[in-house]
């Protein structure tokens, strides 16, 4: 029996989101493949993530190394490695986060087990998983097929799923025993950076007016931050923006940036990728203004305006002034 | 430092209207603007400036077709010292995997310090042929690095966490790392600099001069194939402002009052 398996992506003792994300697909998937969803835990330490996890499997795979106390990417490699080809499961879910995109693929070019990347979807079809992903800023979905192999990879996108998952299980805990017999020292774990607090923060403001690369330049910033005074509102931004240091990274919402929350985000020239939508899709209401009528934020915004940026901001501006 | 960076010549989509083509299999490219991906520009950068800093030589390395030479162009007008194409129709219809072994079999026998690719390719967005090259190049790779320090024998990267935290990691040299955006400023390219760049080495080769089997190239050598294109059904639709700028401004000013964040 080939089972499905999910790596369980913890840091610091918190297990992350997705992972639960991950466990409510696997176990969908594995019921419709017949065989059962088993987890795997990888730490120095992992009887307190395994505790955690066990009622929403029916079995949890571990190694346990002080070498697996932070992730390290040829660590997890050889863990997972050892571990799945020893337990051989059909399909294994990784998240598709900072570590698992760095040793993903790696562990599918070694063993030679097919990988979908960055799905959102995964799916049986006459006994075969089909995998379902984006392409092309979005806009596109691919089903993604194995070739029919018996063994596969998938990275998952993070929000793809519901976490909420109904305890059904007390997990038989199984150790497998850890290849990392000597130190690894082509790359070794430093430490951890926090990230950056600026003058403004952008996850208390009530009214975010938010821009992306279709501000342009820099040059346009100013009146940006005028019509931001105007409405009582802060300024925040999408990646590109910080990327060209237009604004400070303390301002990004996104899955690298910030999760925010006001009552009104107003998203303008940003097009809705994902990075971006899962730090502002709890926002009360979404206002889009994009010239282009298939940019992907209006498939997630409340109200939408096509139209130029550079023509709303002027007459928004008139109407609070005269106000 | 020697320094190899993969680059891709990749359609620009974010503002552009998308067609699936009549294989259902891709995607319709006559009427899009390419141009280097954005990822592998930074990546670009980031080897000049290391070259800068501590001397040595920049390489870089595409697979696609004959179009992709003015992109390796703009790259050694960027400062890169020799550029090498691959292409040939038998590298095409593969995915990461058969392109990372492709890669590899290409520059296996080259000398470098550091491999530089982009984190992902702004088409496709797979993120795999960096990691990938690490592991078949047996050596150690990072992702999502947004900041190199160099010392002798061993590099001190910055990698982008979630949540905008990051981690510090040491790799041992030769060493892989996949450029995140933002890592530096991607230098400005004149008519000039392009000019001065027309006497670089631009060299192209075929699959007969690559070390490696037929069974290994383009589709037949993939893991994995793209079954097929679709357009997502949409889920939610916002309710669309109609009328002209004054009206559609309006409408939203009563949007957000009626939502009591403007007074
Ligand atoms: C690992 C990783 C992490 C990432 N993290 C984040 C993150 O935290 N946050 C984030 O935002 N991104 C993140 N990204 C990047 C993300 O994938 C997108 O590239 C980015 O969000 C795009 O930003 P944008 O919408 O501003 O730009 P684009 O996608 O280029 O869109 C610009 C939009 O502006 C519109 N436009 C242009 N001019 C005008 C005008 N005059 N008026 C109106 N509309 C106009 C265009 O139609 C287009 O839709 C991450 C990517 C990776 C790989
Ligand atoms: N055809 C190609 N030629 C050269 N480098 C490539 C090619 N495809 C991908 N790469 C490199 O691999 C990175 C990740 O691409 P991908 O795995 O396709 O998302 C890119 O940023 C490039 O650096």
């Amino acid at each position: 029996m080939s089972q499905v398996c999910v790596l369980v992506e913890h840091r610091q003792g918190e297990i992350q989101e997705i992972s639960y994300e991950m466990i409510g697909k696997g176990r969908q998937l594995a019921e419709a493949l017949g065989t059962e969803c088993y987890a795997i835990v990888l730490g120095a330490d992992a009887r307190g993530i395994i505790e955690k996890v066990a009622s929403y499997v029916p079995g949890v795979y571990s190694i346990e190394d002080p070498q697996l106390a932070e992730y390290n990417a040829p660590a997890y490699q050889a863990a997972m490695s050892a571990l799945i080809q020893e337990k051989r499961p059909q399909l294994v879910l990784i998240g598709h986060t900072a570590s698992g995109m760095e040793f993903a693929p790696r562990l599918s070019a070694e063993l030679r087990w097919p990988l979908a990347s960055d799905c959102i979807d995964l799916a049986v079809n006459e006994g075969c998983v089909e995998a379902t992903r984006k392409m092309y800023s979005d806009k596109v979905n691919a089903r993604i097929d194995f070739k029919a192999a018996p063994h596969c990879l998938a990275t998952i996108r993070a929000g793809s799923f519901s976490s909420e998952l109904a305890p059904a299980h007390t997990a038989e805990v199984i150790t497998v025993a850890s290849p990392l017999t000597t130190e690894i020292s082509a790359r070794r774990f430093v430490r951890l950076l926090a990230s950056e607090v600026g003058d403004v923060d952008i996850t208390q403001a009530d009214l975010l007016l938010s821009v992306g690369r279709g501000l342009g330049g820099p040059e346009y910033l100013p009146e940006v931050e005028a019509l931001a005074k105007q409405l009582g509102a802060a300024v925040s931004c999408s990646r590109p923006v910080v990327d060209k240091n237009w604004l400070p990274k303390e301002r990004q919402v996104g899955t690298s940036g910030k999760k925010v929350k006001p009552k009104v985000y107003i998203a303008l020239g940003i097009s809705g990728a994902f990075q971006h939508v899962a730090g502002m899709k709890n926002a009360g209401t979404i206002i889009a203004i994009n010239k282009d009528p298939k940019a992907p934020i209006f498939g997630i915004a409340d109200y939408g305006i096509v139209g130029d940026m550079f023509e709303i901001m002027p007459a928004l501006s008139k109407i609070l002034t005269s106000a | 430092m020697d320094i190899i960076v993969c680059v891709k010549r990749v359609p620009e989509t974010a503002e552009a209207d998308i067609i699936i083509d009549s294989s259902g299999k891709d995607i319709q490219t006559d009427h899009l603007a390419f141009g280097i991906n954005e990822w592998d520009d930074y990546a670009v950068e980031e080897a000049v400036r290391i070259k800068e800093a501590h001397g040595g030589t920049v390489t870089v390395v595409s697979l696609g077709n004959a179009e992709v030479q003015p992109v390796l162009r703009r790259t050694l007008a960027m400062g890169a010292d020799e550029a090498l194409l691959l292409n040939d129709p038998v590298f095409t219809g593969g995915d990461s995997y058969a392109i990372a072994k492709t890669l590899h079999a290409a520059l296996k026998d080259k000398k470098f310090d550091l491999l530089l690719t982009g984190v992902q390719a702004g088409d496709d967005g797979y993120g795999q042929v960096g990691p990938m090259l690490g592991e078949l190049f047996q050596l150690p790779s990072a992702s999502m690095v947004t900041r190199i320090e160099v010392a002798d024998e061993k590099i001190t990267v910055t990698r982008e966490l979630e949540g905008g935290m990051g981690e510090n990691c040491e790799l041992t040299l030769p060493s892989v790392l996949s450029i995140q955006t933002g890592i530096n400023e991607p230098r400005y390219v004149s008519i000039m600099g392009l000019r001065k760049a027309k006497s670089k080495t631009l060299s192209e080769v075929g699959a007969d001069a690559l070390p490696i089997s037929g069974d290994d190239l383009g589709a037949s050598g993939a893991l994995t194939e793209v079954a097929s294109l679709y357009l997502p059904p949409v889920e939610k639709t916002a309710e669309m402002l109609e009328g002209d700028t004054e009206t559609v401004s309006a409408k939203m000013m009563d949007i957000l009052k009626k939502k009591g964040v403007v007074g």
